[in-house]
């Protein structure tokens, strides 16, 4: 979709180029997140692609077309942007701002009054309250939102956004991220994304591109960022908690145990506590008939007793979901006391169990080479 | 009292002069906008020329509105218009450059660029920029230009009685001839009432015209 071909810039009246020889290809519907730290060229690299600075050597295209046989107004009005500063007009109410790119291309004005409140309601503004507002009355991050909603109104195929979060707080941030990619996941756009975060970057990339003096260090997708950092240089850019980072892409799908150890609440007490002591264990998860998660059991509750184990049976509170990532999963195995957590599906189906060990598995592995990622453990199953 | 009654007995003549005033410094003024706005507007796109123009437009405002009227005279006589209201306006219309052009060439440089960045970045064309987000956003130091443009041109215009162009400043220079207090009086107080009066209607529009906004 968007392709660079040894791209470089030199600013008149410098020498170090700020943009230095750049392949690089953005997929059709994807996310390519550009960073590295200040100064690095990242700003460089994107106004280039909406010819807003001229290229010194190299060749940029989009959809095949070289960008230089587009007209750069034609260009730009078919390519979102939305800027490092916000860049609100100020004399002009929310409405207004986002109807810019609209009335450029000649809309009716019934077509921009729906598409405005359209974009109002996906960056979570209601349109009532915010459409006639000017930005002067907007908070830092409801500009922000009024920012990347201007860059989406004619529903461009190609977006570019520099820091389009960055002026919002770590917790409006989260928000805004997850409300982004949401859309994201329906609207499918090419998108160029600048951040300074690495975190941001491993959330919102489906590719990262990693910068450093203008030149391109590694390309590639989070995973491989975090597995398998080329250089010294990506791996102090990664953080030294890299393994760490990889709880943020890893679903709790892919570390859980399939098929965890269980009984049925119909089972017989008696039988139950000798099944677990010959196995060594002292607690048990506990299905109802229809494989839903009743709850769990220990060996000392069932210790001389009779009947049946549904009558042990203690609640499960704290359980998370396939789909769930990895950090959010970790940080509830903290708060719950026996070391693990369960994994149940919306219906309440038992899925698999995360525990300790699993986690250390999956967060030591190493990339391997064939794109595999690790067996699963499949372990007990029934254990009548 | 005496001035109130000089007044009351000439209210038809003075009113005469108040109009022969307006129509002079409104002259001018409208004429100074559609000059100095687009100059100033012009200059923001070329720095060489920027400096030169608002270097000759402050040379023209340090010279003593008199010695004007004075120039004007030899260098209109010679299409037959020494005297009168033409060299009255273009006096005031070279004495209204410098707020105008100065303050526009200074409230378009004056936009964020990153706001401009944000226009062309969408696809706006040169012009577009200038007329959706540049002059909207300058207009209000424009008008500010403007204004004092004009109560500037209503006070020098006084002086223009001089050289014939009429005005209020007609029964300043005769009163002070005559040693006529009373018409002196009446001359002065209707120049700085019309003065302040100006101002306000200009405040008035400024406020319908410049988008709420860029209030603060
Ligand atoms: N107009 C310009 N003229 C000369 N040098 C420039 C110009 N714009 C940027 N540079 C230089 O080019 C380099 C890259 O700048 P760029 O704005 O692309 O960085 P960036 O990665 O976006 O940084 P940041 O994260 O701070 O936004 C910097 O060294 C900067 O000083
Ligand atoms: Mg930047």
């Amino acid at each position: 979709m968007i392709r660079l071909e040894k791209v470089t810039k030199i600013y008149p009246g410098t020498n170090v180029p700020a943009v230095n020889d750049v392949d690089l290809e953005v997929q059709k519907g994807e996310i390519c997140v550009l960073i590295g730290s200040s100064g690095c060229g990242k700003t460089t690299l994107m106004r280039m692609i909406n010819r807003l600075i001229p290229i010194t050597s190299g060749t940029i295209y989009i959809d095949d077309q070289n960008i230089l046989d587009i007209d750069p107004i034609e260009l730009r009005r078919h390519i979102g942007y939305a800027i490092q500063q916000i860049g609100l007009f100020p004399h002009m109410t929310v409405y207004d701002n986002i109807a810019t790119v609209p009335r450029l291309l000649k809309w009716e004005k019934k077509r921009i009054d729906e598409r405005v409140d359209e974009l109002l309601n996906l960056v979570q503004l209601e349109p009532a309250q915010f459409r006639h507002r000017y930005p002067r009355e907007l908070s830092g991050g409801q500009a922000q939102r009024i920012g990347v909603a201007r860059a989406m109104a004619t529903d461009p195929p190609v977006m570019l956004m520099d820091e389009p979060f960055g002026a919002i707080d770590p917790i409006n941030r989260e928000v805004l991220q997850d409300e982004f990619l949401k859309i994201q996941s329906q609207i499918k756009k090419t998108i160029v994304f600048i951040t300074h975060d690495i975190h941001e970057a491993i959330k919102m990339g489906d590719r990262i591109t990693l910068l450093d003096a203008g030149r391109l260090v590694q390309f590639g997708t989070p995973e491989e960022l975090l597995t398998n950092p080329k250089n010294q240089f990506v791996k102090d850019f990664v953080g030294a908690d890299r393994a760490l980072k990889r709880l943020d892409l890893l679903k709790v799908r892919d570390a859980m145990l399939e098929n965890p150890v269980h009984c049925h609440e119909s089972d017989d007490v008696a039988s139950v506590a000798q099944a677990m002591r010959e196995k060594g264990l002292n607690f048990l998860l506990v299905n109802d008939p229809r494989d839903r998660l009743k709850g769990y059991v220990t060996l000392r509750d069932l210790y001389d007793q009779s009947g049946k184990v549904g009558d042990f049976t203690k609640p499960m509170t704290l359980t998370v979901r396939p789909e769930q990532n990895l950090k959010d999963a970790l940080s509830k195995m903290l708060t719950f006391d026996i070391g693990i957590v369960v994994a149940v599906d919306n219906d309440g189906k038992l899925m698999g169990v995360l525990n300790t060990m699993t986690l250390a598995q999956v967060v030591g592995q190493t990339y391997d080479e064939h794109g595999g990622r690790w067996g699963k453990i499949t372990a007990g199953g029934k254990i009548l | 009292m005496t001035t109130w009654q000089f007044f009351l007995d000439n209210w038809h003549h003075t009113l005469d002069l108040a109009g022969q005033h307006a129509w002079v410094v409104s002259m001018a003024v409208l004429i100074a906008i559609f000059t100095g706005v687009p100059i100033g507007i012009w200059i923001t796109f070329n720095r060489k020329a920027a400096e030169m123009v608002l270097y000759i437009a402050g040379i023209i405002m340090t010279i003593p509105s008199i010695a004007l009227f004075g120039i004007m005279i030899p260098l209109l006589s010679v299409f037959g218009y020494g005297i009168g209201t033409v060299p009255a306006i273009v006096a005031l219309v070279l004495y209204s450059q410098l707020p105008i052009i100065r303050n526009t060439y200074a409230a378009i440089r004056n936009v964020d660029p990153n706001i401009i960045d944000a226009g062309v970045g969408m696809g706006m064309t040169r012009m577009q920029v200038l007329g959706r987000v540049q002059l909207p956003m300058a207009l209000s130091v424009i008008f500010a230009g403007v204004r004092v443009a004009v109560v500037m041109s209503i006070g020098i215009g006084a002086i223009a009685a001089y050289i014939g162009a009429g005005g209020l400043g007609h029964f300043i220079f005769m009163g002070i001839n005559q040693s006529y207090d009373a018409m002196i009086n009446c001359g002065s107080i209707a120049v700085a009432l019309m003065a302040v009066a100006t101002d306000y209607v200009f405040g008035f529009i400024e406020n319908r015209l410049v988008s709420k906004g860029l209030r603060s």
